[in-house]
């Protein structure tokens, strides 16, 4: 196999969107079409008020990935450090003088839009990340005080989101942190005494959750608990999903669903709505979509020039992001996670969560577009 | 070179944190296995569950009919409010603001609350019944200010003939506690089902139920009705048909007027009861939906005890009329014959006791249709010595005294019929002669019942047939078994209460029918209640009349008619209503009189 490297020329713009990743893109759209066929059923066989809606946040979210795939990989390479910072202080916004939703404090509202800090910075983190691992030597990864400066970076958001309080994304934030912390070649054993030190404080820890955190994980451990209250999201959830069996109730059938059993059908649950109407098939078929999508991923940065760390970091952290909102989401909805409020990217009725994802895929696209070319620092 | 190995690193552990992503894919996917496969059958059951929602539907109940067909009870239509509790957001809020609409008081709210806590909460229960067109148009105008509100149609337990029926049909109410422990019929957990309470509604209940119907719907996670699935239909509840003719149950009610007492009217021939009242009585239809405390206590403190069945419970002294039982007996032993004569002076010795006649200046001689017709205690005390208690408590079982019939009502007493035995075993003393002396006239231990009095007299004038007294409809034999009373025997004793009512200076003279053309014969009784004290005597009184209510004597009349040719009798006891001949006498005739000419079949 030979790879033509064309290092030092530089792609024209009809040159780099035929070098986007065609199979990907039509995976995402799969994706997002399922999520409209049951937002359709959700609203009882109308596309009105969910499935419409989403499908335009579809269009948006495509028109937003390809311009981020057509912009060249180094002004993400230059703007990582002040997108870090400017994300970080809309946060810091939020905290102070956010809107109130869902009794949780989270947008900026800009009159046409509602703009959510934490999602932006699920990208600034890697990019800044990616950033710092790029141009910090291994030895250095390898001590404690090569790992300070990340360790703030980090910190930083995860504190601020966790004030909001948003304990869905900081543990996401953390979680993408410490896959990329492993991938930059921190040692095995810095984790372990991080997760040993983690449990050691855990009951520390759980006095500064809110009631209803604490609430939701002691029902995840035990929804019978609170049959009506939190449990009773997971045990309808169950239901559903069991009812579904291999090949499900039909489209617009599900009783759990349409019958208003099942919370939060078109968002957060929507998995379940979809397993309960397509069975066990269905719920599969969203599974391995997501799976080549993923893997789809670790192929992009494993295909970019061997020289480009930065974006192969950043594919790689993009994607553990994605994987991180399907894992979690879906993990929570069949009960092997406690319900903490993440939704289903590109199905979940929502357009903030459409957006970040699909300027995330941009991103990793235009790294896969310029695959051949060094990252010009 | 260090940027290699850090690429390499790089490499390496994204396909370990790869190969970790795929592994958790397939635990997502086991994990759906699980649910979705491996618990099928648990989740469905659950999910059906929670959408299918069976509800029992109340059959009709079978309604209760006089001997033409006429319905006594039976069920109306109604308009009711109902909640299902489960989706009310503030009961408490919600009563207080239907209050004044539907006019709810204390006891209402009361109830209301008491079957919340009684019942499932997805259950409906029932607000308030019989709403008037006004009542339902306000709630259906405000329906949306009132959610888990609604109104359904119903049926409701109704007597037309309110208190001339209360007793013997009784009244239906509300299951309570120890009738759900009792019974596992799922129709008792039904809210607003009704049970039988007394009377016949409570000994046929289980006939008159019917058999519950199902309606199964699918509901939402908010208990409301998307769609109904299946329905099934109850089946009404069998009718019940009496023996009883509602124009004369009135007629022998309203014949009594202020008095106070029971009346019963039989066909001698069949045993089938035409009438059997008891005053005064109650309005059944004020417990279908629970009686207030008010008017509870009104009935339940009312001396003239209008709860009761006097017909069937009430246990009376015969007096007098229990000589036709002494005559017969006499008359069958031999004792006497029509032509036996006794010399009344007015009392009687009887070792160093003084037995008096009701006269007291004494009725001369007299022969037994003689003594009938004066009622001559002096008479009959010398026949009942001759006889012997136990010939006469046989005579008395013979002709159906000292029995509890199968009327298929409860609390039915049996009365007293005494001999030797008999006292042996309740009072542990052995029987004096005395005894048997006022047992002749009646008095002393002997109690009867209305209805046993009516069926006394019908045996007799019937030829001597062992007819038994009934309220149901096809339910007597076709024929029944002779008595072997000498049809010489019953024509002296029918002589005799011919004379009690048409002969001249007869004790029921006063009477006679209106109508020439009916002739009705019978016998007086009055039974003290108790004696006028010495004191009161110092204190003036005298008469029965001048007695507080409840120690006045009551009065008897049992008769029978027509004279030649029997069809019906009657029993009547006016309760402390003075003499026999005087107050019960005229209700007997009236009653008689009319259930001639009203031609019953």
């Amino acid at each position: 196999m030979t790879i033509v490297l064309q290092k030092n020329k530089t792609l024209s713009l009809k040159e780099r969107f035929f070098n986007l990743n065609f199979t990907f893109i039509s995976i995402t759209i799969i994706i997002a079409f399922l999520g409209c066929v049951i937002l359709y059923s959700a609203a009882g066989g109308n596309i009105y008020p969910w499935a419409f809606n989403q499908a335009i946040r579809f269009c948006l979210g495509l028109f937003a990935m390809f311009f981020m795939a057509l912009i060249k990989p180094e002004l993400y390479y230059k703007f990582a450090t002040p997108f870090y910072l400017f994300t970080l202080a809309l946060l810091f916004i939020v905290d102070i003088a956010g809107y109130t939703g869902m009794g949780a404090k989270r947008w900026i509202d800009l009159g046409f839009f509602k703009l959510q800090p934490s999602e932006l910075m699920k990208i600034a983190i890697v990019l800044q990340l990616a950033k710092y691992f790029a141009i910090t030597p291994l030895s250095t990864i390898k001590t404690i005080k090569g790992i300070l400066l990340p360790v703030i970076y980090v910190a930083l958001p995860v504190g601020l989101i966790l004030l909001q309080p948003d304990l869905g994304t900081s543990l996401m934030i953390l979680f993408c942190a410490v896959a990329l912390f492993y991938l930059a070649g921190v040692e095995w054993w810095k984790f372990a005494i991080i997760i040993c030190s983690a449990i050691i404080a855990s009951p520390i820890l759980w006095n500064f959750l809110h009631t209803y955190q604490k609430n939701r994980i002691l029902t995840f451990l035990n929804p019978e608990r609170d049959p009506h209250g939190t449990g009773y999201h997971i045990i309808q959830a169950k239901i559903a999903l069991g009812s579904g069996g291999l090949t499900g109730k039909g489209f617009l059938s599900g009783t759990q669903s349409h019958l208003n059993f099942l919370p939060e059908k078109h968002t957060d649950f929507i998995f379940t709505m979809f397993s309960e109407e397509f069975g066990m098939l269905g719920g599969v078929l969203i599974l391995l979509l997501n799976l080549v999508l993923i893997s789809y991923g670790y192929w992009f940065a494993f295909k970019i020039y061997p020289s480009n760390y930065f974006g192969k970091m950043v594919i790689l952290g993009l994607n553990t992001n994605y994987f991180l909102y399907v894992f979690i989401n879906i993990a929570m909805v069949i009960g092997l996670l406690p319900v903490v409020g993440v939704p289903l990217p590109l199905i979940s009725y929502g357009g903030t969560v459409i957006i970040s994802v699909m300027t995330s895929f941009g991103i990793m696209l235009s790294f896969y577009a310029n695959r051949n070319q060094e990252l010009k620092k | 070179m260090k940027t290699n190995d850090k690429l390499r690193i790089l490499l390496q552990r994204s396909l370990i944190i790869f190969s970790i992503n795929v592994f958790i894919f397939f635990i997502l996917i086991g994990r759906l296995y699980y649910l979705q496969i491996y618990q099928k059958d648990k989740y469905t059951l659950l999910s059906d569950t929670n959408r299918i929602s069976k509800r029992i539907l109340i059959p009709p109940r079978g309604s209760i009919n006089d001997r033409s067909g006429i319905e006594l009870a039976k069920n109306n239509q109604t308009f009711q409010a109902m909640i299902i509790s489960e989706q009310v957001p503030d009961i408490d809020s919600l009563l207080s603001s239907i209050t004044p609409i539907l006019n709810l008081s204390q006891t209402d709210i009361e109830r209301i609350k008491k079957d919340i806590s009684k019942y499932k909460k997805t259950l409906p229960i029932k607000i308030k019944d019989n709403l008037s067109w006004e009542e339902v148009s306000s709630i259906m105008i405000n329906n949306h200010l009132y959610p888990g509100l609604f109104i359904d149609e119903g049926l409701i337990r109704h007597y037309p003939y309110e208190k001339y029926t209360a007793h013997p049909l009784g009244y239906v109410g509300s299951v309570s506690q120890s009738d759900l422990q009792n019974s596992d019929n799922p129709l008792l957990q039904v809210p607003g089902f009704k049970i039988g309470k007394s009377g016949f509604e409570k000994t046929f209940d289980t006939s008159l139920r019917g058999t519950e119907g199902t309606i199964t719907y699918e509901v939402n996670a908010y208990g409301r009705i998307m769609r109904e699935i299946e329905k099934k239909e109850g089946i009404k509840g069998n009718d019940l048909d009496l023996t009883i003719d509602i124009r004369l149950q009135k007629i022998a009610y309203d014949a009594f007027g202020s008095q106070s007492g029971a009346a019963v009217v039989l066909d001698i021939h069949t045993g089938e009861i035409l009438a059997l009242v008891s005053v005064p009585s109650f309005d059944a239809n004020l417990f279908v939906d629970g009686i207030s405390i008010k008017n509870w206590n009104t009935l339940l403190y009312d001396e003239k005890k209008p709860l009761h069945n006097k017909a069937i419970t009430g246990q009376y002294s015969p007096g007098s009329t229990f000589k036709i039982a002494v005559a017969l007996a006499a008359l069958e032993e031999g004792i006497i014959t029509p032509s036996t004569t006794s010399f009344c002076s007015g009392k009687m010795n009887l070792g160093n006791h003084l037995f008096h006649c009701w006269r007291h200046s004494g009725h001369g001689k007299q022969n037994v249709i003689d003594a009938i017709k004066n009622s001559c205690d002096i008479f009959f005390y010398e026949v009942a010595l001759k006889l012997g208690i136990e010939k006469i408590h046989d005579m008395s079982r013979r002709l159906g005294l000292g029995e509890i019939y199968d009327l298929k009502l409860e609390n039915q007493k049996k009365g007293v019929i005494p001999n030797k035995k008999w006292k042996q075993e309740n009072l542990k003393s052995p029987w004096q002669q005395g005894e048997t002396v006022i047992a002749g006239i009646g008095q002393g231990y002997v109690l009867v019942t209305p209805i046993q009095l009516a069926t006394m007299l019908a045996r007799v004038v019937n030829g001597g047939y062992e007819i038994t007294p009934t309220l149901i409809k096809k339910d007597q034999p076709q024929s029944f078994k002779k008595l072997n009373i000498k049809q010489s025997s019953i024509d002296i004793v029918k002589q005799g209460m011919f004379e009690v009512v048409n002969g001249i200076g007869g004790t029921a003279s006063s009477a006679k029918p209106k109508d020439k053309n009916i002739i009705i014969a019978g016998k007086t009784g009055t039974t003290q209640v108790r004696r006028i004290s010495l004191k009161e005597r110092q204190a003036g009184i005298k008469k029965d009349e001048e007695l507080p209510w409840k120690y006045r004597n009551h009065a008897w009349f049992m008769a029978y008619t027509p004279h030649n040719n029997p069809k019906y009798v009657v029993a009547v006891i006016a309760e402390h209503g003075g003499s026999g001949s005087a107050v019960a006498a005229p209700i007997a005739a009236k009653i008689l009189e009319e259930t001639i000419k009203l031609d019953i079949r």
